[in-house]
């Protein structure tokens, strides 16, 4: 059975297969919609680390199956933001967020939802490369494993594959899958650790500047990577290269001083942005 | 140089890599520092050197045990077949030395023969008889130590060149002890003894045997209380308390708890253990827990230095994909802290190990002539029997001091190897 997936980019034929029925139900449905629905909605948001206000009233739509680039110069709170949307900022003791964010139109700050369950729906890709010091089968069954995903067998094999096919490690590694992550070179390692995000089946994936600690070879498959996984996953990037920016994300949103000052398709806001310290941003002013 | 300064006219002018007096002051001062360093390795290694090798002089005499082989004949009434351990074996063990010196018979001589002979002979025979009965009715040879005066005549450790008056044995004892030689009755093998045989008022029979399985026991029950305990108090306090007021406290007075001298922990454990418990005095289980308070804060902070060191980004990346805190503590920090973990703590059992005065004054320097059952039963560790033969009058007991000094130091260093070998082997670079 196949289905026509009209994503713009790719406009690629899929085959369907039994254990991304879930997801393609989703671009079917995105698909019948026309247009990309939003994912994420955030709505006021600040966040004050102890007396510290980092974030002014965000209000940002993110939406599903793109990628959105957030820029800025560093110390904007791009990462403070990012680490809003899987509640990561809970694991700060000092940090206090303000305002709503809604995913699929649920409240992630209602005290009804577990941010355990959030973060398997919102994964997250880091600035270093962190695999744990296991073996690359483990990296990826981990997350499988503490949701009961799957058990370990043939089930949990086949999410490992498919999870280090799509981070596209699968023919590099799968001869090795018992041999530790750790031992990866860098750019290797970074893909591990998206396919250990996706292997929680998520809908969102979080990435922080993943390829500042990559050589420039090791960041062009990355950013491939991203490229292809936005046919499945909402992608949200934080990145401070221009160019990056440029190549993967469809939106951008520009920060400066803790405020979101634009957001808009990448291509209009590099070339024709309305706001002045986006051009400034852009033009290389400062930052 | 002086052509270049003529000609150009100008005040003598250094080349810049001519040295200044300033400069040449910073290395003469590196170079001082750099010799009184040596100076104070070289010192502290002497002083060690020196501690070392008393000990082991001091302790030389005690690696071998002079033994004494006699026939015996066990007659078939002497002892019952059926109650093997009733049978008089003394009066066994006269009989075959009357055999070797027939002449000796005034009851003063006799006792002054049997002084040369380890009052322990007659349960070396009595053993002997009891694991094979069937020698009962025969006659065999039997090996058991010489006393401490016959052991030091063997060591020559007596003066035979002094009058009589000032040694402690007599001109006819030394004859007796020739003429076993002669007839090479005499050896000294190995002093399995000291390890393997329990404490005793002879020199000669006493070993190390009850303080060591004390001393494991204690250390088990240390292990066993401090590590969990420990453990968890640790991965709260770095995991999972909120840092205020009182964490601060809690952690200021663990710290102060690990500077608090080792007899107040013995004082503590009489009061609470013993008077108000009721647990057994001298027993292991109360030493294991009154060793476990002082384990306890060593444990606490290395394990807490162990989980800070394992990298955030190992929590996040655990966070990242839907772990709990508790998973996130379980299934990664702990095991990547658990080498640093396991260091502090071998390096806290052997503090314990070494530790005597709390287990003075819980009375585990009591004289106790067989190894515990369990760790209830009274005992001494390794450092108590230590304390213990450093004052017992009799000279046999001094090198067994010493040589009881050195297994207590072989056990530490043995421990510190482990964890300095743990620490190599497991450290992790990220
Ligand atoms: N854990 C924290 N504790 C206190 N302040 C923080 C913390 N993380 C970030 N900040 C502050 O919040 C602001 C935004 O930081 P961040 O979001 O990391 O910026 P960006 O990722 O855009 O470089 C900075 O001023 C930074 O100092
Ligand atoms: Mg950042």
């Amino acid at each position: 059975m196949t289905t026509l997936d009209t994503t713009e980019a790719s406009g690629m034929i899929m085959t369907k297969t039994a254990e991304d029925t879930g997801t393609l139900a989703k671009t079917a449905t995105a698909a019948r919609a026309g247009e990309h629905e939003t994912k994420i909605s955030a709505s006021a948001v600040s966040v004050f680390y102890g007396e510290k206000q980092a974030l002014f009233d965000v209000t940002i739509d993110i939406p599903a199956r793109q990628v959105m680039a957030f820029i800025g110069p560093s110390g904007c709170g791009k990462s403070t933001f990012l680490r809003c949307i899987n509640r990561m900022n809970d694991t700060i003791d000092i940090c206090s967020v303000k305002g709503k964010i809604e995913i699929d139109g649920a409240n992630i700050y209602d005290p009804k939802i577990d941010p355990v369950l959030l973060r398997a729906r919102v994964g997250m890709v880091f600035q270093k490369p962190n695999p744990f010091p296991k073996s690359i089968y483990d990296n990826i069954a981990y997350g499988p494993r503490i949701h009961g995903v799957a058990k370990a067998g043939s089930a949990m094999d086949e999410i490992v594959e498919t999870s280090l096919q799509r981070a596209g490690l699968w023919n590099e590694v799968k001869d090795r899958l018992h041999e530790p992550g750790t031992g990866l070179s860098g750019g290797q390692q970074q893909r591990l650790c998206i396919a250990r995000a996706i292997a929680v089946n998520p809908d969102v994936i979080l990435m922080d500047e993943p390829c500042s600690a990559l050589d420039p070879i090791a960041t062009a498959k990355v950013e491939e990577l991203i490229d292809e996984l936005r046919t499945r996953y909402t992608i949200v990037i934080v990145t401070h290269s221009m160019q990056q920016a440029a190549r993967v994300s469809q939106k951008a949103a520009f920060f400066h001083l803790g405020n979101l000052i634009e957001v808009d398709e990448t291509d209009r806001m590099f070339t024709n942005p309305t706001d002045q310290r986006t051009q400034d941003y852009i033009t290389g002013r400062f930052g | 140089m002086s052509d270049t300064t003529a000609q150009s006219g100008k005040p003598k002018e250094r080349a810049w890599y001519e040295p200044d007096a300033k400069l040449s002051r910073r290395h003469a001062a590196d170079r001082r520092l750099r010799i009184y360093g040596i100076a104070a390795i070289v010192f502290a290694l002497s002083m060690l050197a020196t501690l070392v090798g008393t000990i082991a002089i001091t302790a030389a005499p005690a690696v071998t045990q002079t033994m004494v082989t006699l026939e015996v004949e066990v007659p078939e009434g002497a002892v019952d077949p059926s109650d093997p351990r009733g049978g008089s074996y003394q009066k066994i063990l006269n009989e075959s030395v009357a055999r070797i010196f027939p002449e000796v018979d005034t009851p003063r001589e006799l006792r002054e023969l049997r002084q040369i002979f380890s009052n322990g002979g007659q349960y070396a025979l009595r053993d002997k008889v009891v694991a094979d009965p069937s020698l009962i009715g025969r006659t065999f040879e039997i090996t058991f130590p010489l006393s401490d005066i016959g052991d030091q005549l063997h060591k020559g450790e007596i003066d035979r060149n002094l009058p009589p008056d000032y040694r402690r044995v007599s001109d006819q004892q030394i004859g007796w002890y020739d003429r076993l030689v002669a007839q090479d009755r005499i050896s000294a093998p190995f002093n399995w003894g000291l390890i393997f045989n329990a404490d005793s008022r002879f020199p000669e029979l006493a070993g190390l045997w009850g303080a060591l399985v004390g001393s494991f026991y204690a250390l088990l029950i240390c292990f066993l209380v401090s590590f969990p305990v420990g453990i968890s108090a640790a991965v709260y306090l770095e995991e999972f308390a909120p840092k205020n007021r009182l964490t601060d406290l809690i952690e200021v007075n663990i710290n102060n708890l690990a500077a608090v001298p080792s007899i107040v922990f013995g004082l503590l454990g009489l009061a609470v253990f013993l008077n108000f418990f009721g647990m057994p005095r001298s027993a292991p289980i109360v030493g294991g827990l009154v060793l476990s308070l002082m384990t306890l804060p060593t444990i606490i902070i290395a394990t807490r230095a162990a989980l800070k060191a394992v990298p955030p980004s190992i929590r996040e990346a655990a966070i990242g994909v839907g772990a709990s805190k508790m998973q996130t503590v379980g299934h990664h920090v702990l095991p990547l802290a658990m080498p640093g973990i396991l260091t502090g703590t071998i390096i806290g059992l052997a503090q314990a190990l070494g530790e005597t005065a709390p287990l003075l004054l819980i009375g585990m320097n009591a004289f106790i002539t067989a190894a515990p059952d369990s760790m209830f039963n009274p005992s001494t560790a390794l450092p108590t029997q230590i304390y213990i033969w450093a004052d017992s009058p009799e000279r046999g007991f001094t090198s067994r001091t010493s040589a009881a000094i050195i297994v207590l130091l072989g056990f530490l260093v043995c421990m510190n190897a482990i964890a300095i070998y743990m620490r190599k082997r497991f450290e992790r670079r990220w």
